[in-house]
């Protein structure tokens, strides 16, 4: 589904990515963990098409589709979605509007009927319930004054109703606490399925837990220089990111 | 291997002007120069009476005596005042015009390719229209449906001629020609504009509008507005603005005044799209300078505006509420969209005079490019107005950073017992959010207009039905650009 070569990638005249590659198949659950400044989260934004990226270059091909020629929209529309770190507030957007929005432009992108208003409610309020959102959840404007987890939540959610191939989770487990962790997770564990990737960024073994990775990789200055199975996971956990790097 | 990115803010700013086209109709005369013979040419022209000649010079006597104001947070060069025309009148068949059929199919064509059709029961049903061409009213539909309900709507002009009395009763009784330095230029050469008077416990049957078009270059437009609601009344009321583009500046120099009675309401609304000038210099736009107030008379009245303010390449307006009347209502909420080289002083002025008055401010502003947008207010609380309270809300959204947001509020309270409550936000549309929107597959176009509207929400929702829709796609418009 996704082969990535030689990523390199540069932010403010720095090179963050110095080669990454990568080949993640469909089904597969691949975490990839890493120090601070690791370059994890600059990964996932590089194949969502972020700004701020001075230059990305190196082989990423999605489905066969040379990704990093695509414009963002193109790549969602296409089936990526990025959970992000810190989710965007928007004032004043009702989040059940934003949410059809987004649904409608990949049905439109698909040729499909774009759906009204009512149909929407019911998709939505039966998404709702994976990462189990409240309803009145829906009439907030877009993470606008939600708290770090409902953020969080959220972002589940939109994954949930756009129904990605390739989700992009970048540290969707920081910031929360142990029962929203759960939710989020069991939200995650609900939308795997065999055609469709994850691949989970993140400091902390702590998510594994719930969610059980086919493949863990080390990110250490901008390489991968580890992989291995849900065991690497828990070799971190117990020596540290610099004892992996040294062994 | 790397992509371009998509489109930048800036682009989407950037926009062609779609009410840019000139009419192809020729001025029928046209009168350049200011002078009481210019004055003295209107009033005879216009076939109006004595008094109504004596009010014009008298206000140019007095305008003689002022100063241009230079207190507003705008910079453009000196106005020749003489280069301007003060009247121009679209040539048409001197006959008096029996029925819509009558109107010239060119000038029709023009409003109707401005989306305001002069056609009765065409496209805005229940809207009745006012259309405004340079110095001329060339219409106004629904005359005797609204007739039927004892409405008057009509130009200026013609109330002038027909209903001398309510005329000479209310005119320049919220807007004095001392007022200020375009006001009293607006009373010494106003052409033509629209009157509207509700009776007595009368709603009136449908929403009103008026629709100015300045189509002769150099041509100043000065028209006036009068409204007055009597006791148990309402009436919602719009006016919408374009012209072409010019190389030169335009003048453009209104009053609005409103008169509200006891118990009576009146919603006034303005979509406001002149056209803004070149993107770079600002060469050619209109300089909208306007004075638009409302006297709450009576008890339990309430007078709201409601401005969309997305043109002019200087706007310079506060429309205001003298809130006489006890327990009286004021209200003003408004979206400044400022792009290229525009610049917007507007705000609002709240003077509580009765007990128990209310108001209420809503103001948001949004710049971009290398344009500069003011929030001006004034809250002022006299010695009698106990309990009287004002809410004030003040947003400013920078899109880009070449633009500029100031706010300059003015809070004058003389008695303690006053609640004020003043609440100011400044934000910006970050790539970030705009990349939000990317990610989830939403273009950038889209994004923007989406995130504009959930900053004027608050705005929007006080529009009268017809013309929020319109109000949205006209910022969309606003800052649709080329993608790619």
């Amino acid at each position: 589904m996704l082969s990535i070569k030689d990523l390199t990638a540069t932010i403010a005249d720095k090179q963050i990515l110095k080669g990454i590659n990568l080949e993640v198949k469909a089904g597969e659950v691949h975490a990839i963990m890493g120090p601070n400044g690791s370059g994890k989260s600059t990964l996932a934004k590089v194949l969502a098409g972020a700004p701020h990226i001075q230059e990305a270059k190196g082989e990423v091909l999605f489905e066969g589709k040379p990704l990093l020629d695509m414009a963002p929209e193109d790549r969602a529309l296409a089936g990526v979605f990025m959970a992000f770190q810190y989710p965007v507030e928007v004032p004043g957007v009702n989040n059940a509007s934003f949410l059809r929005m987004a649904y409608n432009a990949r049905l439109k992108a698909a040729g499909k009927e774009e759906v009204d208003p009512l149909e929407f409610d019911e998709l939505l309020i039966e998404k709702s319930k994976i990462v189990e959102i409240p309803e009145h959840f829906l009439d907030r404007a877009v993470n606008h004054g939600f708290s770090g987890g409902e953020k969080k939540r959220n972002e589940i959610l939109q994954m949930a109703v756009l129904d990605p191939k390739l989700a992009l989770l970048d540290e969707t487990d920081s910031g929360l606490d142990v029962d929203a962790l759960r939710i989020v997770a069991g939200g995650i564990n609900r939308l795997r399925s065999k055609d469709k990737a994850i691949i989970l960024v993140t400091h902390y073994q702590r998510i594994l837990d719930y969610i059980q990775p086919d493949f863990v990789h080390i990110l250490f200055d901008g390489r991968i220089i580890k992989s291995g199975d849900k065991s690497l996971a828990l070799e971190v956990e117990e020596q540290g990111f610099e004892n992996i790097k040294a062994g | 291997m790397s992509k371009e990115k998509t489109v930048t803010i800036d682009e989407i700013v950037n926009r062609e002007y779609k009410y840019g086209f000139k009419t192809d109709i020729k001025p029928g005369m046209t009168i350049k120069g200011l002078s009481e013979d210019t004055i003295r040419f209107i009033s005879a022209h216009k076939e109006e009476p004595e008094w109504m000649l004596e009010f014009r010079l008298k206000a140019f006597r007095h305008w003689q005596t002022m100063k241009e104001p230079e207190w507003a947070n705008v910079h453009y060069p000196p106005i020749d005042f003489q280069e301007v025309i003060y009247y121009s009148e679209p040539e048409l068949e001197k006959k008096k015009l029996q029925s819509m059929d009558e109107v010239d199919p060119e000038l029709k064509r023009t409003f109707d390719k401005l989306g305001i059709s002069l056609v009765e029961q065409k496209k805005l049903a229940n809207v009745a229209v006012d259309a405004i061409f340079d110095s001329v009213s060339v219409a106004t539909t629904f005359k005797e449906k609204l007739k039927e309900a004892g409405v008057i709507f009509c130009s200026f002009s013609e109330a002038v001629k027909e209903y001398p009395e309510l005329i000479k009763k209310y005119m320049g009784t919220v807007v004095p020609y001392t007022d200020n330095y375009y006001a009293a230029l607006n009373s010494a050469v106003f052409t033509d504009g629209s009157f509207v008077y509700i009776p007595k416990n009368t709603r009136c049957p449908m929403e009103l509008s008026s629709y100015f078009r300045i189509n002769t270059e150099n041509s100043g437009q000065f028209e006036r507005t009068l409204i007055i609601c009597e006791d148990n009344s309402h009436v919602s009321y719009l006016e919408g603005c374009t012209a072409p583009k010019f190389d030169t500046n335009q003048l453009h120099a209104a009053i609005v005044e409103l008169v509200a009675m006891e118990s009576s309401e009146i919603k006034y609304s303005t979509v406001q799209n002149w056209y803004a000038g070149d993107k770079e210099t600002g060469k050619g736009g209109i300089y909208n300078f306007v004075t638009k107030r409302g006297k709450c008379q009576g008890a339990y009245s309430k007078i709201s505006w409601t401005q969309i303010e997305t043109g002019s390449a200087i706007t310079w307006k506060y429309p205001s509420c003298i809130l006489l009347g006890d327990h009286s209502v004021g209200e003003f909420y408004s979206v400044a969209l400022t792009v290229g080289y525009q610049q917007a002083d507007t705000g609002t002025k709240m003077i509580h005079v009765g007990k128990n008055t209310r108001s209420r401010i809503i103001s948001k502003g949004i710049s971009a490019g290398k344009s500069s947008n003011s929030y001006r207010g004034l809250v002022q609380i006299g010695k009698n107005a106990e309990n009287a309270r004002n809410f004030t809300q003040c947003d400013s959204l920078l899109i880009g950073d070449t633009c500029g947001a100031h706010t300059f509020p003015y809070i004058d309270v003389q008695n303690s017992s006053a609640q004020l409550e003043h609440e100011a936000t400044t934000s910006t549309i970050s790539d970030d959010q705009l990349f939000y929107f990317l990610s989830r597959g939403i273009g950038s176009e889209d994004a923007m207009t989406t995130i504009i509207n959930g900053f004027c929400k608050s705005v929007f929702k006080e529009l009268p039905m017809e013309f929020a829709v319109e109000a949205t796609q006209l910022l969309g418009l606003k800052l649709e650009g080329t993608v790619g």
